[in-house]
């Protein structure tokens, strides 16, 4: 891309952090990102090894706030907010009245009635008109471009991270949050969620003070890693892309986020079209392939099965990790089972996959004597 | 960067003029836009390439890319280390990351192709 063509995006904090470390700048979602500083493959191996860390300020922010937070986000969200203690988080997608998923979130109940909704950059202006048309009795208040996200990932981002904060971060377990504290000096929320399948942690902060918590990281030995590792990353371990592995035309139950829908005792929009499609049944699931050989499903590749096309590739790439051309895509549900053999059609030809379960890969969790 | 006694395509393959011979690969310059090379798909030996259309294809993380022959002839040689080692295009474009040798049919097509000088200003380097 033409340097004249990324004058004309938005720019994180970090922007010229990024260009110092000889990032290649790309655009995504109207907004100048670094792809890669090293290379891909070397900063998806820091962050499944060590440490890596990402400048994810694009990502929309949203507070929800005000008597009636609780009840307004009940009636918009899959997954039910009324579970979340103070402090706590959870993913969840935010639905049409059909089912189909506007955007997937992450939602953390920051305390009381004051509630954090992290969704994507693509779909901010979406998220932010269906929260305002819907609230009531608390205000919406879109923080994206007062708010900078670092998100701090791998196995050693505890260890890394721990001595530049102030809060005791081994008492915030998994999708919980320290709603005030510092990072390097800096006033910030840190929540222990991620989008890479290793355990860390994402570090809000004002907007003009994120430079200091990111010198701070790379001071300590955190390694930078940029878009491409973050995408290969999310999809080894088994995480969907707005836009990519779900839409407005996809439901919960189709992508695979069953587990996120709490229909009992709620209602919320877009309960009824999940209710009937529970009882009647999807006609396609997301699915994990593993690829034969070196070639890549990119997306829109078809998926095969005896010559006859019956499903399309959503992601595709090389998984540096786990050593495979991997993939995610849509089948009939009769071909959604583990060990089924099919072919996705790659130039023109047909390479042999087989649906497997997903993720691709898991993290090994850290025993106590080990976590340091 | 360039080396200076090889030809050029405006599509970054390198070719290397060897007795009644030429080996065939990607410059340094491509292989450095690529990064990440995870896959390179290479022709049997024997098969027939023609000038300027594609050979193989070049697939890095993110996107993947034709191969096109700088000269036509019959594929005598596929470099096979690539089947499981594609990063070598990555670490040594000019040597071990060579993609195919071809016996050209007419040699005077290496006039329509870069030379060095060329090349350079083709990719901004001058």
């Amino acid at each position: 891309m033409g340097e004249s063509a990324l004058e004309a995006l938005r720019r994180t904090p970090l922007y010229e952090h990024h260009v110092r470390l000889k990032a290649r700048i790309v655009e995504f979602a109207g907004w100048a990102m670094p792809l890669q500083y090293e290379g891909i493959v070397a900063e998806h191996r820091a962050v499944r090894s060590g440490c890596g860390i990402f400048d994810v300020s694009h990502m929309a922010e949203f507070w929800i706030e005000g008597p009636q937070a609780l009840r307004t986000l009940d009636r918009l969200l899959c997954n039910d907010p009324k579970r979340l203690a103070d402090c706590q988080g959870m993913y969840t997608p935010l639905c049409n009245e059909r089912g189909g998923i506007l955007d997937d979130l992450v939602v953390l109940r920051v305390w009381g009635e004051r509630f954090l909704v992290v969704g994507n950059a693509s779909r901010r202006e979406v998220d932010g008109a269906w929260l305002r048309t819907h609230a009531h009795g608390c205000r919406v208040r879109d923080a994206t471009e007062q708010t900078a996200l670092v998100a701090v990932q791998g196995p050693l981002a505890a260890e890394l991270l721990q001595p530049l904060v102030e809060a005791d971060l081994g008492s915030v377990r998994y999708y919980h949050c320290v709603p005030e504290t510092r990072v390097a000096g800096v006033r910030a929320l840190v929540s222990r969620t991620g989008y890479t399948g290793e355990d860390g942690f994402e570090v809000f902060t004002p907007w003009e003070e994120a430079g200091r918590v990111w010198e701070a990281l790379l001071e300590a030995g955190a390694v930078p890693c940029g878009l491409g590792a973050r995408d290969t990353l999310r999809l080894e371990a088994g995480y969907l892309l707005y836009g990519q592995d779900m839409d407005e035309e996809t439901t919960p139950w189709e992508a695979g986020l069953g587990w996120t829908v709490k229909l009992e005792g709620r209602t919320f929009i877009g309960r009824e079209a999940l209710w009937r499609q529970r009882e009647e049944g999807v006609r396609r699931r997301l699915v994990g392939l593993e690829v034969r050989g070196r070639a890549i499903a990119r997306p829109g590749a078809p998926i095969l099965r005896d010559g006859t096309n019956v499903g399309v590739v959503t992601s595709g790439s090389w998984g540096p990790w786990v050593q495979k051309s991997i993939a995610l895509g849509y089948v009939p549900p009769s071909l959604a089972q583990p060990g089924t053999q099919v072919q996705v059609e790659i130039r023109g030809r047909g390479v042999p996959a087989e649906v497997v379960k997903l993720p691709f890969y898991r993290r090994i969790p850290r025993t106590k004597s080990s976590a340091g | 960067m360039v080396p200076e006694e090889l030809r050029y395509t405006t599509e970054h393959e390198w070719v290397r003029v060897e007795g009644n011979r030429a080996r065939v690969g990607i410059t340094k310059y491509a292989a450095d836009r690529l990064t990440d090379i995870v896959y390179v798909e290479l022709p049997e030996v024997g098969r027939e390439v023609r000038f300027m259309e594609p050979f193989g294809v070049i697939e890095s993380v993110k996107a993947a890319s034709d191969l096109y022959a700088p000269l036509s002839g019959r594929v005598v040689e596929v470099n096979e280390r690539l089947r499981d080692q594609p990063e070598l295009v990555g670490q040594d474009p000019y040597g071990e990351g060579w993609m195919i040798v071809i016996e050209p049919q007419d040699l005077s097509e290496l006039d329509r192709l870069l030379d060095a000088e060329r090349y350079r200003k083709h990719i901004g380097e001058d």
